[in-house]
């Protein structure tokens, strides 16, 4: 449509030959920048990332721009960095999942029971968790690949369904941080931290928890996996345009569950995470899990419309977030700024989407 | 004669109560090039997409070298060496050249992980062959023109050695130079022995690279002549009137 207008303005309105030139060139260098981001989504928001990083640092100095509160946005973001990795998967195929959240949470409280209720052991319950999420992905990915229903309206109830089985099974119970690390440390595992330069008395310096190694280690894994396997760009192929996919002898079906699949493998991976986080096995934690990772994607500079973007965008998305709240935090400011300059950086992100799609044109 | 490459009998196929193809019966040899023409909306791409595995029949029955052949899905029919062409040209616009050639059957190294290096050098090689103009290698395929788009279809379908090669309008983005490339292709791939379907609008040309011509209409086959015995009139009416022409 867009290409159509241009040409229509074009026919009505030759260009003299004097500004032809000067166009020509301006148009050059805005079409190579397109086209960068183009290939490089992930631009945009490290650009912002970094942007930010500097401007908080002017106003913050070292109590911003010190190993120990930049570690510490890291062990914030952790979890809707985990799923947000998760969700990065469907959204690249053109979809989305709005139970990424429940099922991390009903696959902590799973570890949790299983090992305080059933006295499975721990390493098993964790892989009994591991396995929930899993399987809950997997017939997302069914409903969706196999039944043909719209991801949203899978996932939407999905989301009801796991939220209140958490709540059921649970009976709403808390398994306390004490018990836990007397009985089952593991659970917590993921939030063991270790410091990198802190002084004699343990204080300042980088600290990091496994947690958080987790999200980085997902992140780079699925990075190299989307850019060097054949799944990869399987996913990238159906996120595009699913029936040439099929037509060019993809299998759709099988990118597709396996897809929901991994999500939901990755999402009770973020619930153990949750566990080390909070310390305790709560059924009502994560609830904005879904609605944040879906920031961070976009953020990230994944298309909605799916198969663009980079996966290493919803990284920086999600850091993104992190230094703006406890950037704004440290400088005192209300937390309701946080999310007014989100909300900003969204439609900001999709409108830079929009741009980049006109590539073509 | 021998046995034909393949034979479609009577296929029948219906889309809510359109019915897009009627009883239609149609052979292919190998080393020969049998052409579809018809109106639009006469059933030509839904016929063959049957047999690229694209659309599933609702009766009739295909055999592929005289053996009955269950093709339910593009990757069957890769399986059977059925090599098409579509009309939509069935691209994914944002991955490139020669991740388009080679979707679904990606070059791999010895642990597994698609070889981008081996694509590309294949994907220009073969390119050099049918678009010697071509450089965009690296530009997602939504950033070419129509009939560059449709050059890398044509080359994904010509690369991988395939026996039975399917022609949705391959041509019809081309300029005079590239189509005239394509004609010669054609008959170099029926040199090798291979059988190919080509639909297109363009009569004469059909004429000139066709060893049988197949007409439709609402679905139905209204005949099958072989090009020496029909002239384009007689073509044209069969496609207008939809009735055979008069024994001469
Ligand atoms: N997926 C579909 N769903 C519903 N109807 C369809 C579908 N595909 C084709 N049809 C219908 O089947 C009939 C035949 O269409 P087809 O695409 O085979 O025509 P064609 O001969 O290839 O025409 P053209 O020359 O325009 O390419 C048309 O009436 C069309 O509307
Ligand atoms: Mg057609």
């Amino acid at each position: 449509m867009s290409r159509n207008s241009d040409d229509f303005e074009a026919a009505i309105k030759p260009p003299t030959a004097d500004t032809v030139a000067e166009f020509a060139e301006r148009k050059g260098a805005i079409a190579r920048l397109q086209h960068a981001l183009h290939v490089n989504p992930a631009l945009v928001p490290l650009f912002v990332l970094l942007v930010s990083i500097v401007l908080f640092t002017l106003l913050l100095g070292s109590r911003f721009l010190s190993p120990f509160a930049l570690t510490l946005i890291l062990q914030q973001v952790q979890i809707v960095g985990i799923v947000a990795a998760a969700q990065s998967l469907v959204i690249l195929t053109a979809g989305i999942d709005l139970s990424v959240g429940a099922i991390a949470v009903l696959s902590s409280v799973i570890m949790g029971q299983f090992t305080f209720r059933y006295g499975v052991p721990v390493e098993i319950a964790v892989a009994i968790g591991l396995a929930f999420g899993t399987l809950i992905g997997s017939i997302n990915g069914w409903l969706v690949a196999v039944m043909k229903l719209p991801p949203f309206i899978v996932t939407l109830g999905m989301w009801q369904i796991v939220l209140a089985a958490n709540f059921l099974y649970s009976a709403n119970e808390t398994i306390r941080s004490q018990e836990i690390e007397e009985n089952a440390p593991l659970l917590q595992f993921l939030g063991s931290t270790f410091k990198v330069g802190a002084d004699e008395t343990g204080r300042g310096g980088a600290t990091f928890t496994y947690g958080v190694i987790a999200m980085v280690l997902i992140f780079a894994f699925l990075a190299y996996a989307l850019k060097h396997t054949a799944w990869g760009r399987h996913i990238y192929a159906v996120g595009d345009d699913p029936d040439a996919a099929q037509l060019s002898g993809v299998n759709v079906k099988f990118t597709l569950i396996s897809v929901y699949a991994v999500t939901g493998f990755i999402c009770a991976i973020a619930g153990w995470a949750l566990i080390g986080r909070i310390g305790s096995v709560s059924p009502t934690s994560g609830q904005l899990l879904n609605i944040e990772s879906i920031t961070a994607v976009v953020i990230g500079g994944i298309s909605l419309f799916g198969g663009r973007g980079s996966i290493m965008g919803p990284l920086f998305g999600a850091l993104i977030v992190g230094v703006f709240t406890l950037g704004l935090r440290l400088a005192g400011a209300d937390a309701q700024w946080t999310f007014l300059l989100i909300g900003a950086l969204i439609i900001g992100a999709v409108a830079v989407d929009q741009w980049i799609r006109k590539v073509s044109a | 004669m021998a046995t034909p490459l393949v034979e479609l009998k009577d296929i029948s196929i219906s889309f809510g109560g359109v019915k897009a193809v009627d009883h239609v019966s149609l052979d292919l040899h190998a080393g020969e090039v049998v052409g579809l023409l018809g109106h639009n909306g006469a059933g030509k791409s839904t016929l063959i997409k049957i047999l690229s595995g694209a659309y599933q029949k609702d009766s009739g029955e295909i055999l592929i070298e005289g053996k009955p052949a269950d093709i339910r899905s593009p990757r069957d029919a890769r399986r059977f060496n059925i090599e098409t062409i579509y009309q939509t040209l069935a691209l994914a616009d944002n991955l490139d050249a020669a991740s388009n050639l080679f979707l679904g059957r990606e070059l791999t190294n010895a642990l597994g992980f698609v070889d981008d290096g081996r694509m590309e050098a294949e994907t220009a090689k073969i390119m050099a062959r049918l678009n010697p103009n071509f450089k965009k290698l690296k530009e997602p395929v939504s950033a070419l023109s129509g009939g560059q788009r449709q050059s890398v279809a044509i080359a994904r379908a010509v690369y991988f050695n395939a026996k039975i090669l399917i022609m949705d309008e391959p041509t019809a983005a081309l300029g005079v130079h590239e189509t005239a490339m394509v004609a010669d292709l054609i008959q170099e791939l029926k040199k090798q022995g291979l059988g190919i379907f080509l639909i297109s609008h363009d009569t004469r040309e059909m004429l000139e690279l066709c060893d049988r011509v197949s007409v439709m209409k609402n679905g139905q086959l209204i005949g099958t002549e072989r090009v020496e015995d029909v002239t384009e009139d007689d073509i044209l009416s069969m496609i207008i009137m939809g009735k055979k022409p008069e024994a001469a």
